[in-house]
């Protein structure tokens, strides 16, 4: 794609009333990207998209797409196509006009407007769908038109605003996959909101977790799954969630221990820059890295299994050292153990200060 | 007494009730049908309830020709007055809901408010404004005065309506390019036909029916029909013609009687959704 | 920024210009204007000589404006009353899953498609003694049969409630109708496993959930009672003596006939108090609901 198409925010802010959503929010993405935004209903997310696309009044701050500033532009003038959750089609418009509309309104010519029309069908396989109204549509049906009339307008900018959260859960992977396999296609900048992790990991080159109008991190899905920046990021992504175990620092002769009533767990390595023997810290375990004591682990303990949960592929152990719960992934055919010894690989833990949350 | 039987006296207490409801509320216009159809000598002998004897269409002719000029200035006075008031309140309904200007949650509040304020509040002053204007007494005044009276309650309904819609569809058309009134004319107002047919219905009922503001305002050579029939029935000089005093009612009620009856339920949409709540 | 907005939001304004218009020139300016005219020694001609409340003290004189303010209250209560119970005992014997409904339906609401001008005629025939129900007795045979409540002072309100009612119980009905619709099955189911009977769930459970509904209901019949005004004309003209005159006749008697547009000016502007004392709190609670609702 020739047209320069990155995206930059900078120092955002939108207020609704006297409420401020989004507050000196920044954030970049590179041309051709796939940036998901993640979060909990209210964070902010969609309100971000919406000023992306120039659908709500900005109170400050900047929104430029491929180098140009469109802080004041209308939305048709930023170069940009949507698809929205409810799939907001025209209901007393065909299909084709539904996807046709944006192209007529801008004054296309009409062998144009049909070549188009015509690409993104067989692009999507709606194709035999065109001449139908939207209230004829399953749902599936109707989210492809959506994210055709976003393709016939060959933006260079697409955003998403929970494009799949009204489908069930087989459609919803199935379009996945689709949009995954779309954006490969044409190679456009792509920011996709949802509160769906799993899309959030499957979909995205970067995801920004949003929280109260703030991005708490933005990295690649592998790094915010294995190095989470804080203890809120590393409860939200993961399922099952995260072990989370208090305790505290101290300091040994084979480097940093973390330590409580009922574990000493060796880090194998030095006490964390900015930290102290003593401090109050959290260690967060993924239910995967907490296995059998074996070679290369550390000991966390003898767990008694309190309950087992089989969920197909593998099962979910319930656990218990001493007051510690903590829940370990086993394989699927596996027993209930009654009591067993846990370890864990130390460069798979995470550590966090309890007070302000943040990784260590 | 057992289940079944209790069940079955239950029914017919039901059904008995509903009857007798039904008959204080058709009785009536009965009275009127049948008294239309009558004589004068059998309508000062005779029974109020008894059908008449030997019927007749007399007095439909009479009224039809006296009421004839109320009615067609009823016309005159409707087809531009809804029309209007339904445009207005549309638009505004629209832009109000979809558009968030600065001052537009007041001027939603005014309108709740000034929905229920009495007309005689406003009638002294407006008719000077008219006055002023060279309207008071004309065709473009009382259209003026219906669709100021109208547009509380239509640009609520309008509002309401939309409040409905998702407001994603609107989002939708402005990435597309959509402008204030493309979007108006070619999304938001082919969705509005159910609302459309609830304003129609109530605006040409409550426009029919008024009195008030066509006495005041519509000046002599555009007497609504209802204020033609008031003066008709009750101008007490001579005997009255009770026949024929029906079968002008009768013909005053019978444009929002087949309103009524043409729309079925939608009317009844139309009393609980736009007199209803803001 | 002001330019840019100004850009935007340019047809929305224009769009909206009538409305503002209006709600200006007539929502506000009419309203401050007669206000104002109260506060004068108008009369046939509007004057700029104040007089404060000099026209509200001559009003609070008149026999007329205080039997017209006792008689609205008394109507008022007696017509929101008996339509709510008529009313709302229709919706209830229409939610028994009965044959016919539709045919109910259209017999019950069909007078509120009708003109007052037209209910107080037919109601005036009907009542009137030598013509209507007293004379049909009569006519049976009950030679001393007595009926003419709508001829006495101390009996013609509650005729015109009558026809009132008659015209009005149909929009209780469908309201308070659609409102049992809405009430969840499974609170039926409930309160029958509790071995609840249907009356008394009607009572303790179903008609307190409708209460948003029965608040809507009354304020849209007080609504009839404050603008009333064609019934009168058409059925009592205000008679016999002052005993069925009201606010809005007392307003446009004063205005066009009596032509003292001081005293007018001062009972309209004395009954858009009134009405904004117990409509205004109630409307401005729901703007704040919607006004919250959307900012979401």
């Amino acid at each position: 794609m020739s047209v320069a198409s990155n995206v930059s925010v900078a120092n955002l802010q939108v207020k609704f009333g006297a409420v401020r959503v989004l507050n000196e929010l920044n954030i970049e993405v590179k041309q051709s990207e796939f940036v998901v935004l993640l979060g909990p209903s209210g964070c902010g997310k969609s309100t971000l998209l919406n000023a992306i696309a120039g659908l709500i009044d900005v109170s400050g701050g900047k929104v430029m797409i491929g180098g140009r500033d469109v802080t004041h532009e209308e939305p048709k003038d930023r170069n940009i196509a949507m698809v929205f959750q409810s799939y907001a089609l025209y209901p007393t418009m065909s299909v084709r006009r539904n996807l046709s509309f944006g192209l007529t309104v801008a004054g296309m010519a009409r062998p144009e407007i049909t070549r188009r029309v015509q690409a993104a069908a067989d692009l999507l396989k709606i194709g035999d769908l065109l001449d139908r109204r939207p209230s004829a549509l399953s749902g599936g049906q109707r989210q492809r038109v959506a994210i055709g009339r976003a393709l016939v307008r060959e933006a260079p900018v697409y955003l998403f605003d929970e494009p799949l959260s009204n489908l069930d859960a087989q459609l919803r992977a199935e379009l996945r996959v689709e949009i995954k396999r779309l954006h490969k296609r044409i190679g456009a900048t792509i920011i996709f909101v949802t509160h769906d992790q799993i899309e959030a990991l499957t979909l995205a080159d970067r995801i920004a977790i949003m929280k109260g109008g703030k991005i708490l991190q933005y990295d690649t899905p592998r790094t915010i799954y294995a190095r989470p920046a804080n203890l809120y990021v590393a409860g939200f992504i993961g399922s099952p969630a995260m072990n989370f175990i208090k305790g505290r620092l101290e300091a040994s002769d084979d480097g940093a221990m973390f330590v409580n009533d009922d574990m000493r767990f060796t880090l194998r390595r030095p006490l964390p820059p900015g930290s102290r023997a003593g401090q109050a810290v959290t260690l967060g375990l993924r239910p995967e890295h907490v296995v059998a004591a074996g070679d290369g682990v550390a000991p966390l303990g003898m767990a008694d299994v309190e309950l087992l949960e089989t969920m197909g592929a593998d099962s979910l152990a319930w656990c218990r050292i001493g007051a510690c719960q903590l829940t370990t992934r086993l394989d699927g055919a596996a027993q209930n153990p009654g009591r067993i010894a846990l370890g864990a690989d130390p460069a798979e833990a995470s550590l966090f200060d309890s007070e302000s949350g943040d990784r260590l | 007494m057992s289940r079944a039987r209790k069940h079955l006296a239950a029914r017919v207490a039901i059904y008995t009730c509903l009857i007798a409801m039904a008959l204080f509320v058709l009785g009536p216009l009965y009275v009127m049908v049948i008294t239309s159809l009558k004589h004068m000598s059998e309508i000062s002998s005779g029974n109020i309830l008894a059908l008449p004897h030997i019927p007749t269409i007399a007095p439909w002719l009479v009224s039809a020709h006296k009421l004839s000029a109320g009615f067609l200035n009823s016309v005159k006075i409707l087809i531009p007055s809804v029309i209007i008031s339904i445009a207005v309140g549309a638009i505004a309904g629209y832009a109000l809901q979809f558009w968030r200007l600065p001052g537009a949650s007041l001027l939603v509040l005014i309108l709740l408010i000034g929905a229920f304020i009495p007309y005689a509040v406003f009638i002294y002053p407006l008719v000077r404004i008219l006055a002023f204007f060279g309207l008071f007494g004309t065709l473009t005044g009382i259209v003026i005065v219906h669709t100021t009276f109208g547009l509380p309650v239509m640009t609520i309904l309008f509002k309401n309506f939309y409040s409905s819609l998702p407001v994603e569809l609107f989002k939708a058309a402005r990435v597309d390019g959509a402008g204030f009134w493309r979007i108006f004319a070619s999304i938001v107002f082919p969705m509005s036909t159910p609302i459309v047919i609830v304003a129609v219905i109530l605006q040409v009922t409550g426009i029919w029916n008024d009195f008030l503001l066509g006495l005041v305002f519509a000046g002599r050579d555009n007497m609504p029909m209802t204020v033609e029939l008031n003066n008709i029935v009750t101008t007490t000089t001579g005997t009255r013609f009770y026949n024929q005093d029906m079968a002008a009612t009768i013909l005053t009620a019978a444009v929002p009687l087949l309103v009524y009856l043409v729309s079925g339920r939608w009317f009844v949409r139309g009393i609980t959704a736009g007199a209803v709540k803001g | 920024m002001m330019k840019i907005w100004l850009r935007r939001n340019f047809s929305a304004l224009m769009a909206l210009s009538p409305a503002l218009l209006i709600v200006l020139v007539v929502y506000v300016g009419c309203t401050i204007w007669s206000v104002r005219i109260s506060l004068t020694d108008s009369h046939i001609l509007p004057s700029d000589h104040y007089v404060g409340l000099h026209n509200y003290v001559r009003l609070l004189n008149t026999d007329r404006w205080n039997t017209s303010v006792g008689n609205l209250v008394f109507f008022g209560f007696m017509f929101i009353i008996a339509s709510l119970v008529t009313g709302t005992l229709m919706a209830i014997l229409m939610d028994q899953r009965i044959k016919g409904e539709a045919l109910f339906r259209t017999i019950y609401l069909y007078p509120l498609a009708m003109s007052f001008i037209v209910t107080g005629l037919i109601w005036e025939w009907i009542l009137q003694p030598t013509l209507g129900i007293q004379k049909m007795m009569r006519n049976f045979g009950f030679a001393h049969f007595h009926f003419d409540w709508i001829n006495h002072s101390s009996t013609v309100l509650y005729t015109v409630a009558l026809a009132a009612v008659w015209q009005g119980s149909g929009l209780v009905m469908a309201i308070m109708l659609a409102g049992l619709r809405g009430v969840d099955d499974e609170i039926w189911k409930a309160a029958r496993i509790e071995g609840i009977s249907p009356v008394r769930t009607y009572i303790s459970i179903v008609l307190p959930m409708l209460g948003g509904a029965i608040a809507t209901v009354t304020v849209l019949l007080a609504l009839t009672v404050v603008r009333l005004f064609d019934l009168i004309i058409a059925m009592t003209g205000g008679g016999p003596g002052d005993s069925s005159e009201v606010p809005a006749k007392f307003i446009y008697d004063y205005l066009f006939d009596h032509q003292d547009i001081g005293l007018a000016t001062a009972a309209s502007t004395l009954m858009l108090g009134f009405v904004l004392v117990f409509i205004g709190p109630w409307q401005i609670w729901q703007w704040r609901r919607d006004v919250r609702g959307a900012g979401r």
